[in-house]
């Protein structure tokens, strides 16, 4: 056993696949953290985008009320739309109300585990398969050695997430809503002088990350997966909170985290599929060590938003 | 009035007397389970137990409640505290080696309840502890056997749990099915460290494909996500714990069935006779508590029914051993407690 056995093409494209929604629910989270709102709901939200944006594809395919692109479509906005209502109440919860974000961001977790839960219970039953995004084959690229199998044959929300890393970091490091966001994470009594509305660009960004967080789930139920079950992300909204820190509340280095962290999570698949004499444990831990470790440094490297976690009261 | 109102007091004492008589007709259980009642695994399996000896025994003699997903092992605690202290269950049953400590403490606690808990080989001691398993290997032996006629590669995957209990059995059981058939037959066994990571076990299933298999198979919850890649790639799969041919449309071929009902009617009439534990139960091919089903859209040729019919008769005979070490592990230890004894 060689390490070409070990670093096949196969396994970088299962790093991208696995990355997908961790970055998608990252670079959300990432957008709320920056401007000074920690969102621990993020599994909640991740959960309910998932269910729904898996139910509306269900009851549109099993109905043959469109086509099945359109339904993937169809999906894809009822997630964006749930995961926004979720943001917008996780905003109302810690902006309006100034409840402590960690309390609330649990509550919105729970919230979001129970109820899609209980509906899929209700309405859909046993777990059930729909036909979700296909794999792309992009002609002559596809077929190219190597290349084309990690990165010309994906799916298609599998490209929208990488394209939003570069839109994110432009959009925070270039815009004037970037440089809002910042400043309200920073120092949100000097952007209140400014007249930048601090509630505002909270809700904005919550929201911001509500919608990201849903399209992650929805990666998930019809896209990656294609079926819902009870807690599906299994804890992925809790991984991109912490990818968030890892990142340094950079959209690129918080990518290249969810990477990192994917990569060895395929990596330690592939090690167990050719069966090297690694004990399973030792394999399954290895993602969770390299991404702590990671932290550890990376916690120090960058300043975390000065007013992250704190609620803006004018005046005090 | 004084002696009007005693009498009406005894009458009313004696009518609720009947009427708890009357419930104590009704046997009663609760039970407490990891996942969904319809995870196409292990939580069904029970689920779909208690039903059968619902539609068995009658509603008015048999009663079940149930608290299913309940994956955090404190909260856990709460509701099977709750059961045994209500007084209300015969039987109270913790579907998940990981309660295996809390029905220890509460069976101490709680000494005129019966409990009952699995996957395990263990009744802590204790007259009022019944323990479970299930000798998944022997499923996993013949999901082996079939799985190697059948693949056209030469590889074959399965995704496991965690490796220990049932799941670790039924993957010993289906590697050494494979080998009894051809041990050139690459047999890539990946166990993903949770019994509910379903897209870590969708990936682990296309890892397996990338690395050339067209026959897979595996145990737990998670499953969903494998059986929905092997449905997309058109590869074919093999179940355990329940029926998944709802799920696995064309590409499933069998299934192993745990039908729990065998052993509970069992420990239903020895609670009845006043036995409230201690005794030590696994549902086999032999006592009919494992069934083994083709997937109802799979097209069985005669020469996979026979060679199928074949495998089972001789496990029931004994002319097979899915895990013969495990055989020479048992027959040390049950050495070792007679030279105890003695």
């Amino acid at each position: 056993m060689g390490l070409d056995d070990i670093l096949t093409a196969s396994v970088f494209a299962s790093a991208i696949r696995l990355a997908t929604p961790y970055i998608f629910a990252a670079l959300g989270e990432t957008f709320a953290q920056r401007s000074g709102v920690l969102n621990l709901g993020v599994d909640g939200m991740m959960l309910m985008g998932a269910f729904t944006g898996f139910y509306a594809v269900y009851v549109a395919q099993t109905n043959a009320a469109m086509s099945e692109p359109m339904s993937l479509l169809f999906g894809v906005a009822v997630a964006l739309i749930v995961g926004g209502l979720m943001g917008l109440a996780m905003a109302f919860v810690s902006v309006t109300l100034k409840a402590k974000q960690g309390i609330s961001g649990i509550g919105v977790y729970l919230f979001g585990l129970g109820l899609s839960e209980l509906l899929f219970q209700q309405w859909v039953g046993t777990p059930k398969s729909v036909s979700g995004f296909p794999r792309i084959n992009f002609p002559v690229l596809t077929d190219l050695p190597i290349v084309g199998e990690i990165f010309f044959h994906h799916n298609l929300l599998v490209y929208v997430a990488f394209a939003l890393v570069p839109i994110s970091a432009y959009v925070l490091n270039n815009t004037t809503f970037g440089l809002m966001i910042r400043a309200v994470g920073q120092n949100p009594e000097a952007a209140d002088a400014m007249g930048v509305s601090v509630t505002r660009v909270r809700y904005a960004t919550t929201t911001i990350g509500g919608v990201l967080a849903g399209l992650a789930g929805a990666s998930l139920s019809i896209a990656l997966i294609n079926l819902f079950q009870q807690n599906l992300t299994a804890g992925q909204g809790f991984i991109a909170v912490a990818l968030v820190y890892f990142g340094g509340w950079r959209p690129w280095t918080v990518a290249a985290g969810a990477m990192l962290f994917s990569f060895v999570n395929a990596l330690q698949l592939q090690i167990k599929v050719i069966g090297a004499d690694i004990p399973s444990e030792f394999a399954v831990m290895a993602p969770y060590v390299i991404t702590i470790i990671a932290l550890v440094f990376a916690t120090k490297r960058h300043e975390q938003p000065t007013a992250l976690t704190k609620p803006y009261e004018r005046g005090e | 009035m004084r002696k009007i109102l005693t009498i009406g007091l005894l009458v009313l004492f004696a009518l609720v007397g009947v009427t708890s008589l009357a419930q104590d007709d009704v046997f009663r259980i609760a039970a407490l389970m990891p996942s969904a009642t319809n995870d196409l695994a292990f939580s069904q399996s029970m689920y779909d137990a208690l039903v059968a000896i619902q539609e068995e025994l009658g509603e008015d003699a048999f009663e079940f409640t149930i608290q299913d997903s309940t994956y955090i092992v404190d909260d856990a605690a709460v509701a099977l505290r709750d059961w045994a202290a209500s007084g209300e269950f015969q039987l109270v049953i913790a579907h998940g080696s990981q309660y295996g400590p809390i029905v220890e403490e509460l069976a101490a606690e709680f000494t005129d309840v019966s409990f009952a808990w699995g996957t395990r080989q263990d009744t802590f001691g204790m007259d009022n502890v019944y323990s479970y398993a299930a000798a998944s290997d022997e499923g996993g032996y013949f999901n082996g056997v079939l799985a190697a006629h059948l693949t056209e590669t030469g590889v074959v995957g399965l995704v496991g749990p965690i490796e220990v209990g049932d799941g670790k059995l039924y993957a010993d059981g289906f590697a050494n099915g494979v080998a009894s058939v051809d041990e050139e037959i690459d047999v890539n066994i990946v166990f993903i460290g949770s019994f509910s990571d379903v897209p870590l076990a969708t990936e682990a299933a296309e890892t397996h494909i990338a690395n050339g298999a067209d026959v897979l198979t595996g145990t737990a919850q998670m499953v969903v996500g494998p059986i929905a890649v092997a449905v997309a790639n058109d590869v074919l799969w093999f179940g355990s714990d329940a029926s998944q041919d709802e799920l696995s449309e064309d590409i499933g071929v069998a299934f192993q069935i745990y039908k729990w009902d065998v052993l509970l009617l069992d420990m239903i009439a020895n609670i009845k006779d006043g036995v409230l534990g201690g005794e030590y139960y696994k549902l086999t091919l032999e006592n009919e508590g494992l069934v083994m089903e083709f997937d109802k859209d799979f097209e069985v040729s005669d020469e996979l029914m026979a060679l199928a019919d074949d495998v089972i008769a001789s496990i029931v005979s004994g002319e097979i051993v899915p895990i013969p070490e495990m055989m020479a592990d048992d027959k040390a230890e049950e050495k070792t407690e007679e030279e105890g004894e003695d």
